[in-house]
Formats: C-alpha cells, structure tokens, sequence
C-alpha cells in the first residue's frame, strides 16, 4: 500500500469545515471582540432555556439527593464482601489474587495462619481514593468473595479514603434475612455453565 | 577423566562429556526437557519418569541415561507426548483444587507441566485415602498435595546427608486392574508407585530430628512441604527478591532475601523467607531461617557519632570480628594506616599466620582447593573440624562425594558425631585425643604421601613408627569335603527304586589359624584405631581417583600450629590431596588478606561487634549501632577463595562505619567504593561493585563475584617438620564449638533460631554421669570459669562437653587459651 493512503485522511466527502473567523491578533481587534461579546445578547438565550422550563413545571432531572436512580445490578461501586449461603461465613479465602490484579495497587491484604492451621485474612483494606472501579478484583475472585456494590456515595475531605473487610462484609442480619446480592457483573457466573464443564472422574 | 564428545539433541549439535546425564547436557544448552524429581548434583530418583526422551530410536530416561559420543536424541515423539500427558494426568488425580490457599502460590511445578503439557481433562480416578496434614516441627507435610517425587528425601540423603526422610506405604486401593492395559506404560508404572507411597519420617517418631536446613521444603515442586514459619505469611509473587550472600560462616552460600513490607499498617521492608538456587547450592538451617538479625535504628544518633569519632582519635586499638564485609575490612585497614591504630582480630591473626606458615612451603598464598571440587572427589579426609557446625556446607560436600560419586571419607576429630557417622558406612571416623592432630596429619602424609620425592627426613621419621609384628590371624578358608551319600533312585531298566551310593563334593568353611608377618604402625596406636582400621580403609580406597582434605580451625590454634600447617602444605606438595581450609568465621579469609593484625591490645579500644571501651554493635547492643550484614552491600571472601556480593536487603537509617571514616579524614560515598581498591597484591581484582554478578547458570557454572587468584609466594627451601609431641589433653575434656544452625551472635539474636545455649553434653556422657538436663554446673579451667545449664545434645556422643560461643553472655572463649579444647572441672552448683 502507498503512503498516499494513508495521508489521505478525508475519510468522507460529508466533512465540512466549520467557519471561525480568525482570532484577532491586534489590540484593536482583540478590543473588539470583547465589546462584542459583552453587549450581544448571547447570554439572555441560555437564561431563557431556563426561565421558560421552570414555568413548564414538567421537571425531568433527579431531586438527587431525596431522590436516586436504581443502579443496575452490574454497576461497579464501593467494594462488598460476601458469606458463604452455607454457612455465613466468609467466602474470601485470603488467596490475595485481588491484591495481585489491582493495577492502581490499591487493595493490600495480610495473612496469617489460624489456630485450625487455616489460611486467614488477619487485614484488608482497599484504597477508595485510589481504586478506579474497574471490577478487576471482583473477576479474579475464584470464590465470587470481593464483589461491586451500587453504594457510590463515597466522597471524603481527604484523598486517601479506606475501606476495611468489616465494613464491606455483608452484615449477619442482612445475612440471615436472607438479603445479601449476588452481583451480575465481572466475576458472576455466566449462564449455561454446568454444560460447558467436563466433569472429572470419581472413582466414588 | 571424561572426554569430550558430541551429541544430537533435536537437531541441535552440542558437545558435553562422556557419561553425563543427556538432561544435564541438554539443561546446560538450554534445550527443555521437563522433568520433576531430578536434582542436579543428586542421583536420579526416577520417579516422575516425564524425562522420556528417544537416544538413537530406544525411550530412555534423559536424568539416568548417559551421553555417548554421537548419540542422536529426540525430545518428542508421538509416544513420548502421550506418555507425559498421561502422566501429569495421573498427578492431578485427587490434588485438592486448593491453590488459591497453598504456600507455593503459583511457584509450583505441578501447576507449571499440567498448563505446559495442556492438561485440560482427566481420564483416570483411583478412589483417596485419608492423608492429614502433619507438624514435623520447623517443617508442615501436607500429604494431600504431595506428588511423591521424593525430591525432599532425595535432597535429604544425597546432598544433606541426614536421611531423615523416606518414602513410607500410603495404604490406598489399588488401581483399577483395567489401567494396565488401557494406560501408557511408563505412566501406570509412575502411578502404581506413586500410588503405594507417601513421605515420612525415617525415624519414625512424631517429630523431625534433623540437622534443621529445610533444603527439602526449598526443593519441593508442590506446597507439601513448607517452612512452619512462612506458612500463610504472604503470597510469593508479592515478594521482592535481593540476590544476596548468607553472612553467617564462611561457605559465602548464594541466597536471595524475599522482602515485603511488614503489614498494611507498617510499610517498613521486612525479610520473610530466604531462597537459594538449590539445584546449586545448599543451604544450612542457619541460613535458611535466621535472616532476621538486621539492626533497626530509627534515625541519626548524632551525639553518639560524635563520641565514636572522637574515640577512634583517642584509640589505639581497634578490636573487631570477622563477621563484617570486605570493604569494611578495608576501611580498618586504612584507619590503621592514618591513625597508626593497632588492628586486633585474634581468630584472623591465627588463620593468617596457619596461611603464612602453609605458604612457605606450598608457594601459594591460599590453599588449592574448594568446596566444588571436594563435591566431585571421592576421597575426602576432613581433619581439625567440627564438620557439621563450623561449616555445614563442607558436611554436604563430604556427604554429595559419597553419595553420588561412590567416594569414601576420613573424619579426624576428638568429638564424636552421630551425624557425620551417619552419613554412610563408607565414612571412618577416627576419634582421636586432643592435641593429636599432628600425628592424624603424619598419618597421612603416610598412608598417601609420595615416599620418592617427600623430604628424607620425613621418610625416615615416618619409617620410625613402622615395625614388624607377628599375628595370628584366624582365616576361613573353603574346604572340600567328599562325601558318600544313599540316595534313592529309579533303577531304569526295572523302574524300582533302590539305594544308591553316590558321592558328592561340597565346600565347607573351616576356621584356620595361621601366623602373618604383619606392618604395624605405631601413628594408629597413637590416634587409638583399631586393628582393622587399615583392612577397612583399603577396601574404601578401591577405585579411588580424587582426593580431597578439609582443614579446619582446631589446627589454626593448635600449641603447634605453624607445624601443622607445614605438615598440611606437605600434604598438598606430596601427595594427591588437594586442601581446603575452613575460615572460622563468615569472612575471616578477606580479613586476614585484607588487614595487618597485630596481636596485643592495647589501653584504649574500640570494639567493632566486641566488647571494648566504645563499643559498635551491628547487634544493637554498642555504644553506637552499625547495620548488620543484611542491611549492607559489600563483599564476602568465602572458603572457595571467592569474593561474593551482598546487597542490601533491609534499609538502615544509622551512621556506617564509612561515615566514621569519614570523619575521621578518608573520603568515599559509599562503603562499596572500595571494592575495587582490595588489595590486588593479595589476589583481589580492581572491580568495582556494581559489575559484580550474583547468579548461576543453567549448566552450574557459578558467576558470583570473582574467584581471587591464588598468588605465589616465595618459598624456602626448608620443608622441615618438628616431631610430633605425644602430649594428649586427657581427663574432663571441653570443646569450643556451636550447635548445629549456630554461628554466632547475630544467629543467636535471629527468632526461628531457637537453640538452646548451655553446656553440651552427649546423651552417653548424662548417663555415665550424675549430671542431667537442666542442672546449674561451673566450668572451670585454668584460664576461667562460668556457670551455665546442661543442655543435653543428641547430635554428639562421647565424654567431650561442648561450650557454644554464639553466646557472648556465656563468654565461653575465656575458658580457653586459643586451642579448642581443654581440661576442665565440672561441678554442679
């Protein structure tokens, strides 16, 4: 292929080029521009927009914050832990696969082990601050443990603003209600996932 | 020797030598073959069998089989894939789907082969049995995730020398009848073994009883094996490795420090595991778990700094230990000279001083040998060493000759040592009494010292202690004895049976005795072995090629030293053997090439890591703190006359000794550079830190740092020899020497290291005696006394007490006047 073709980059004959005036480069011109500006009644238009649909009283914005939309069940908020539906317990098995992943480095995890010769997570903590909600976490998980939540309301007066594993954990009232989400984004199970598996053999 | 030939591997033409491994040769030209259970410098296990390779059309095991010259080779066949596909199928049967949790957290072999080998269904099942995990103590075994490629009880015996593991029964069903036709070969006999066994313990008590190296978790491809104290610390992949030198003794092992921050809360670097290239080397317990000896300083202490220098300006002594890096060695030496300060080292002083009297007379400024080469002798004598402590790492070499090569060896020393004696039946122990070293060393010069060309003198007094002498042997000899026997035959021509006389011959042992004319020799009596100390050693000696002697620190403070020493450059001139001495100390050979030492101290002193009357402590313990080897960059001369290079692992907020230095009118940066102004005169090289490499290559060549050269020296002509003086040390008999994974303070201050200090004494010696574990006793000697408690030592037998020095509360040294051993009376208070 020649260079010409790619040099070529008007991709379609339906550009047009948007006519601007040049900007003024003398004094007298820039003098101008501001008179201009300043005494045409461009800004009256935009206050008319609003003039006339506060009379209309047909309000189509939230009243956020009384109001708020319904999140999707794939939206990608703070960070929840989740329990096992056995048990209650933990699902998070402290393999540190979402420490591992995190490309704005801001979940750590400690380990230790436990008196049942366990692995346990001693500490978690996620960096909200830093944390760009990417769901990367939540999809390495291999126990569906770490998970998005629709809570986005995290502002904070400081940039760094951290979440421990108390405070994500599914609470053991909302638990044993029977309440806690399981999240549809990155990481859930997809459909139809028991036929694509290839069982392996038992000998009992 | 072997030679040199050519082989095909894949088309790809490479040369190795006769009769090596084809995986090594092919391991050494970066071809892939895969295999789990073999460990280079190890025998082949053969129980993995993945190895399979095709050499000139026939399936061979590439970690058995041996190269010959023209050898053809093919990694893969169609066969060959489906055999290993099979097998690592058979290794993920029942393997708990736990990796998420398991402590090789992705470092994992198992892992690495199934995804190579696209292991992606199972066909085989073979019902589990119960298999819990179990605590060996500073080990953890989960049976459920072990494969069963004996690597650890491969790395146990060949390499440690321990043999504290073994393969024992698993008890499972047996598999499927059908497999055995259904399944490749090679893969069901695999899994029929692997299917029977499990690792055990070869005592067969509930905990390990070893020498404490861990080097069978560091080998073990899969998380069954772990270190207790790094179970479910942190994942791998998290860790940051500093390639790093142990600072310990004088082996100068390559290792790497795994370091992470210490919690969320606490972003402070910390050291939480030490690996090494185990394939290469191999580390000891101390090496292994005591890496936590770094001295943490929050900041500056600028008031203490200024009384340090103004105590170097009032000094005139500078006492120190040679557990500190080359450079700094250097910088004392350059205080030494500006300040006209007295450097007082007296472990160096003495080596320097054997190495100065051994140099006269083999005309080089180090010894010949090293640890490599004693690995692939197969003679090995070791004299003057409390092997398994002072330097484990010669213990492995020792036991890697045996084991692998088919050697044999000699082990002088006064204390005997279950361990050492436990390394096989070709080893001889010979417990001799103190002070008879010089005569284990005439011995030898004896037994394998070359009469034609060794100095006249010497013959004859070596002839002085042969004489003739009668003895009645009693010998069985085989016999032939006819006799008449009835038997009972079918007479042919009437098919009855009848009584037939037939005679037979048959040999008969038969006890004779007789008289022989026999050598005696009079060096035996003195070192008090047996009759059949000569038999046996004979029969040791068969097939013997390579000899090689390790020294070590009983004869560098032996009365006689300077004897010793000329009688081991004797040694080396005449015969076979090639020597290699220990250092006492982490880097007592760079300090004794790098500093003048002088012998007495004089009124003011400043201590470096010993007392004095300023103190700088790496221990924390000083007037003004030092970092500790860890947190340093710097070099280590080791015992294979190798300068290593450490890196800082750990941070250090404090002053340095190059700061005092600095202070005190010499100018440099940085403490490393001085690397490249060690003394070239001595054997260093002018090479500057940084160039230094820290690694091994694929094929075992070692590329850390740089071998120092070994510089001639004048000789004279004298090569006399004093006598030896009969005197032994006899009566209530103590021994300076550490336990195992013990070195010195800084081990001591370590906290997987958890050794005991006291007083050693053997389990026979607690019984003959009315002491037990736990009583107060007094040691006293001529030159002092101490109280301390009786810890009871299984890894020792005999009537010698052992007195540790990695203790410096106990101040064991005191008690001595330089030579290892020496009467005492033992109390209980």
């Amino acid at each position: 292929m020649k260079n010409e073709n790619f040099n070529d980059r008007n991709v379609s004959d339906d550009y047009f080029k948007v006519d601007i005036a040049d900007y003024p480069t003398t004094g007298w011109g820039k003098f101008k521009r501001v008179i201009d500006r300043t005494f045409k009644i461009e800004l009256l238009v935009g206050l008319w927009v609003v003039l006339r649909e506060m009379f209309k009283f047909n309000i189509h914005t939230v009243k956020y914050p009384e109001e708020k939309m319904p999140i999707g069940p794939r939206y990608r908020a703070v960070h929840e832990m989740k329990r096992l539906w056995e048990s209650d317990t933990d699902r998070c098995i402290g393999c540190g696969l979402c420490e591992k992943i995190c490309i704005s480095n801001c979940i750590r995890i400690d380990t230790k082990i436990d008196e049942n010769s366990r692995k346990e997570v001693s500490e978690y903590s996620i960096n909200l601050g830093r944390c760009i909600f990417c769901g990367y976490c939540a999809e390495v998980c291999p126990e569906l443990a770490i998970t998005h939540g629709g809570e986005y309301e995290n502002a904070s007066d400081q940039r760094e603003h951290f979440t421990m594993y108390q405070d994500m954990l599914t609470p053991l009232d909302k638990m044993k209600a029977g309440k806690q989400l399981e999240f549809e984004g990155f990481g859930a199970i997809t459909p139809h996932e028991d036929e694509r598996v290839k069982k392996t053999p038992l000998a009992y | 020797m072997s030679s040199n030939i050519t082989i095909t591997i894949d088309n790809q033409e490479i040369s190795t030598t006769e009769g090596e491994f084809i995986l090594n040769a092919a391991r050494a030209n970066d071809i892939f073959i895969p295999a789990i259970c073999y460990l280079t410098r190890c025998s082949p296990t053969l129980a993995c069998r993945i190895c399979l390779v095709e050499a000139d059309g026939k399936q061979v095991y590439a970690c058995n089989a041996k190269s010959k010259n023209g050898m053809n080779i093919t990694t893969s066949t169609e066969n060959i894939e489906i055999e290993r596909r099979a097998i690592m199928e058979v290794y993920d049967v029942n393997h708990p789907l736990q990796c998420g949790v398991c402590d090789q957290s992705g470092e994992c072999e198992l892992q690495n082969y199934t995804l190579e080998l696209g292991v992606d269904s199972q066909s085989y099942a073979v019902k589990d049995v119960q298999r819990d995990a179990v605590d060996w103590g500073h080990l953890h075994y989960d049976p459920g995730l072990c494969i069963v490629c004996e690597r650890c009880s491969t790395a146990c015996k060949d390499m440690i020398g321990d043999n504290s593991l073994k393969t024992i029964p698993r008890g499972a069903d047996p598999l499927e009848a059908e497999y055995k036709e259904s399944m490749p070969k090679d893969a069901y006999a695999m899994w029929n073994k692997l299917n029977k066994s499990l690792i055990g313990l070869t005592s067969g008590e509930d905990m390990l009883d070893c020498t404490s190296c861990g080097e069978c978790a560091a080998v073990c491809p899969v998380g069954a094996l772990v270190d207790t104290q790094f179970m479910y610390k942190t994942n791998a992949w998290e860790l940051k490795q500093i390639p790093a030198t142990c600072g310990h003794c004088s082996a100068g092992c390559q290792i790497s420090y795994d370091v992470k921050h210490t919690s969320i809360e606490n972003s402070d670097e910390k050291i939480y595991r030490v690996m090494n290239e185990w394939n290469y080397v191999s580390l000891c317990g101390a090496g292994r778990y005591g890496f936590d000896y770094e001295n943490r300083v929050k900041a500056k202490d600028e008031v203490a700094f200024a009384k340090a220098v103004e105590a170097f300006k009032q000094a005139d002594t500078i006492k120190f230990t040679s557990t500190i890096t080359n450079e700094e060695a250097y910088i004392l030496q350059s205080l030494k000279e500006k300040l006209g300060v007295k450097l007082v080292n007296d472990e160096a002083k003495s080596f320097q001083t054997f190495l100065k009297n051994y140099s006269e007379i083999s005309g080089t400024k180090l010894y010949s040998n090293d640890l490599k080469a004693t690995h692939n002798s197969n003679f090995v004598i070791s004299i003057g060493s409390a092997l398994k402590s002072d330097n484990p790492n010669a213990r492995y070499a020792l036991n890697n000759s045996m084991t692998v090569n088919k050697g044999a060896g000699l082990y002088f020393h006064p204390v005997k040592d279950p361990i050492i004696e436990g390394l096989g039946k070709s080893i001889m122990s010979v417990s001799h009494a103190p002070l008879q070293e010089e005569a284990a060393l005439y011995l030898i010069l004896d037994l394998f010292g070359e009469k034609e060309k060794l100095p006249s003198e010497v013959v004859e007094y070596l002839a002085s202690f042969h004489s003739e002498k009668t003895v009645t042997v009693t010998e069985t000899i085989k016999e032939k004895v006819i006799e008449i026997v009835k038997e009972m035959k079918v007479n042919e021509e009437t098919g009855e049976e009848e009584e037939v006389e037939v005679e037979k011959s048959k040999m008969v042992p038969k006890k004779v005795e007789k008289e022989v004319v026999v050598d005696d020799n009079r060096l035996l009596q003195i070192l008090g072995v047996d009759d059949s100390f000569m038999e046996k050693l004979e029969k040791n000696l068969k097939k013997k090629d390579t000899f090689a002697l390790i020294a070590g620190a009983d004869l560098y403070n032996h009365p006689n030293s300077k004897n010793c020493a000329r009688l081991l450059a004797l040694i080396e001139k005449y015969s076979e053997f090639k020597i290699t001495m220990i250092p006492a100390l982490t880097n007592t050979l760079g300090v004794s090439l790098i500093c003048e030492l002088d012998d007495e101290v004089g009124s003011s002193v400043v201590g470096y890591n010993t007392k004095g009357d300023f103190t700088l402590s790496a221990l924390g313990d000083g007037d003004l703190d030092m970092p500790a080897i860890n947190q340093q960059e710097g070099t280590l001369t080791s015992i294979n006359k190798r300068v290593n290079p450490t890196n800082a692992a750990l941070s250090y907020n404090g002053y340095t000794l190059n700061d005092i230095a600095n202070a005190l009118g010499l100018d440099s940066s940085q403490t490393i550079d001085y690397t490249a102004s060690l003394p070239i005169a001595n054997g260093f090289k002018a090479v500057d830190f940084d160039c230094l490499p820290n690694h091994y290559d694929n094929d075992g060549v070692e590329h850390r740092g740089y071998l120092l050269e070994n510089v001639t020296t004048k000789t004279s002509a004298d090569e006399s020899v004093d006598q030896i003086n009969e005197d032994k040390l006899e009566g209530s008999l103590i021994y300076l020497a550490n336990p195992v994974r013990q070195f010195n303070d800084f081990t001591n201050k370590t906290t997987n290291l958890d050794e005991v200090s006291g007083v050693y004494m053997s389990a026979d010696y607690l019984n003959s005696s009315d002491f037990n574990e736990g009583d107060t006793v007094k040691v006293k000697t001529n030159n002092g006394e101490l109280v301390a408690n009786v810890v009871s030592d299984n890894k020792i037998s005999g009537d010698i007490v052992i007195l540790p020095t990695f203790d410096t509360n106990l101040n064991s040294e005191a008690l001595f006047s330089g030579y290892r051993f020496n009467i005492a009376s033992i109390e209980k208070v």
